[in-house]
């Protein structure tokens, strides 16, 4: 086995072991914590496939921003397991029934893969920073912009509605 | 092969060595400075001068009674100091701390490693750091903990996306994000190269997209005037209130590490990294490893000069209260950032 597929198995069992305890783990900070774990191990991935800028845009984006704002506010909230209500069983019917039709799917897509075309030697530059602005900024130009736009409405939208309407006595 | 593994090792070993003997001295030096500007002695008692002092210090700390507090996660507990830590030193990979040598017919590139994601890097390794301090926090199962590593977290991400948005004007104008090149591209102290001759130095390029990242950074390693995460008249100690020995001196050596890497990062974005100026001359009179050896003392130099104004600010400035802290982040810094860009963006338009 070579130290790439070694690489590999490490971080896989990483992967999935963390996600299995995010689900499973009855405090939601150590989940979050899990949760983390498993977003590191996939930037892991990311860099054994070469793609530098996706492993780091990963990093600093999941692990960086969107999980310490998820540890804040569970940390401010303080939930407790005592705190947890339970579900009722018909939510939890509806659960199993979605998780096993979930199941069916990715069984039916993985199944019906092709097997991949092992990658091309002279492709080895593709993930890097320069290759992706290339071909962001020239043939994914327009929905490049577009995405960004869209974000920046998304932000306006979420300012809006955080702030409370003013009151107004006629 | 087996040759450049080896060097790769000793550079990283050397490396670490210096980080971590400059930042055991950074805590002398600031009580020394602290002294100097209340117009005290310090320290003077541990050997000449008081040189031994942060050995004394150290002894102390490593034979202090580890207490862990009565917490369901002893676990975290411990990983938080590790994390603050390890990330402190993990971003010292990326710097160039000098030009190649060629000593005894091998190749020294005095880097440890130069990817091509250098700058995003940083800020990757940045961004991870606060979870120790968050962690560290929750664990203590205090509310004062809690509240310090709160206080942190919020600081720290409103700050790194005014530093983000401050080097996108640097990246804009150099081209690159490896160390490398952006220190490259700062080279001798003059650009003759262009239609009339200007510093190449970036600062001079970026004066305003230099002072965001300096702000930036002193909220980042939560330095006064933005140590509101351990501010001692709310907080009692902030995060690490509830620790003792060797993790509280972690907590504390991480934040000496911290400086020092800033430091160097400012140098290395803003005040030309190894060069100085007439560095092609001395490296045609002396030749090329002379000049590389003088580059890496120039760089320290311009470490510690950023080392001693951190210290200069902390004795100089109060502490801001929240929400000057949090104004100044997001309604100040940003919008200051976005400016930045735009003007660096005409410019280069016209100019091109």
């Amino acid at each position: 086995m070579s130290l790439v597929e070694i690489t590999f198995l490490i971080l896989s069992v990483i992967a999935i072991g963390s996600a299995l305890m995010t689900v499973l783990s009855k405090n939601p900070i150590h989940s979050a914590i899990y949760l983390l774990i498993c977003f590191s191990s996939i930037a892991g991935h990311y860099l054994l496939l070469n793609a530098q800028f996706l492993f780091i845009v990963h990093i600093i984006v999941y692990s960086g921003a969107i999980m310490v704002l998820f540890l804040t506010t569970l940390m401010l909230l303080n939930l407790n397991e005592e705190t947890e209500q339970h579900k009722p069983a018909m939510a939890r019917l509806g659960a199993l029934v979605a998780a096993i039709i979930l199941g069916l799917v990715l069984v039916a897509a993985v199944s019906k893969t092709a097997t991949l075309m092992p990658m091309n030697n002279n492709t080895v530059d593709i993930g890097s920073i320069k290759a992706l602005g290339k071909v962001l900024m020239d043939e994914y130009f327009y929905p490049f912009e577009f995405i960004s736009i869209l974000l920046l409405s998304a932000m306006v939208g979420v300012v809006l509605l955080t702030k409370k309407e003013k009151t107004t006595v006629a | 092969m087996e040759t450049a593994l080896i060097i790769k090792l000793v550079l990283i070993l050397v490396i670490f060595g210096i980080t971590m003997f400059i930042a055991l001295y950074s805590t002398f030096a600031e009580r020394i400075i602290a002294a100097y500007f209340q117009d005290r002695v310090g320290p003077n008692r541990a050997g000449p001068l008081g040189l031994l002092q942060p050995l004394a210090d150290g002894v102390k700390m490593f034979t202090k009674e580890d207490f862990i507090p009565n917490t369901p996660n002893k676990w975290l507990f411990i990983v938080g100091p590790g994390i603050a830590m390890s990330t402190a030193l993990m971003t010292s990979a990326v710097i160039p701390w000098g030009k190649s040598l060629d000593l005894f017919g091998l190749h020294i590139d005095l880097q440890v490693a130069d990817v091509n994601i250098a700058m995003l890097y940083v800020f990757g390794v940045v961004s991870i750091g606060v979870y120790g301090i968050m962690i560290g926090g929750w664990a203590s199962n205090n509310k004062y903990s809690l509240l310090g590593a709160v206080r942190a977290s919020s600081q720290m991400i409103s700050y790194e996306v005014a530093m983000g948005l401050s080097i996108i004007a640097v990246l804009m104008l150099v081209g690159s994000l490896s160390l490398r090149d952006i220190a490259e591209k700062q080279s001798n102290f003059i650009d003759w190269t262009g239609k009339f001759p200007y510093f190449s130095w970036i600062v001079f390029k970026q004066p305003l997209a230099f002072l965001v990242f300096l702000i930036c950074s002193f909220a980042e390693t939560n330095r006064t005037p933005f140590d509101l995460p351990e501010c001692e008249a709310e907080l009692i100690g902030g995060y690490h209130t509830e620790y003792s020995s060797m993790k509280l001196g972690f907590f504390l050596f991480a934040e000496y590490v911290n400086m020092f890497i800033s430091s160097t990062i400012i140098a290395t974005l803003f005040f030309g990294g190894y060069n100085y100026p007439f560095y092609d001359t001395v490296a045609t009179a002396a030749g090329l490893n002379a000049a590389a050896i003088l580059g890496v003392v120039v760089l320290f130099a311009k470490i510690f000069f950023f080392i001693f104004f951190f210290m200069w600010v902390r004795w100089t400035l109060p502490r801001f209260r929240y929400d000057q802290l949090m104004n100044l982040g997001w309604k100040i810094l940003i919008p200051l950032s976005i400016l930045n860009i735009i003007i660096t963006g005409v410019v280069i338009l016209l100019t091109n």
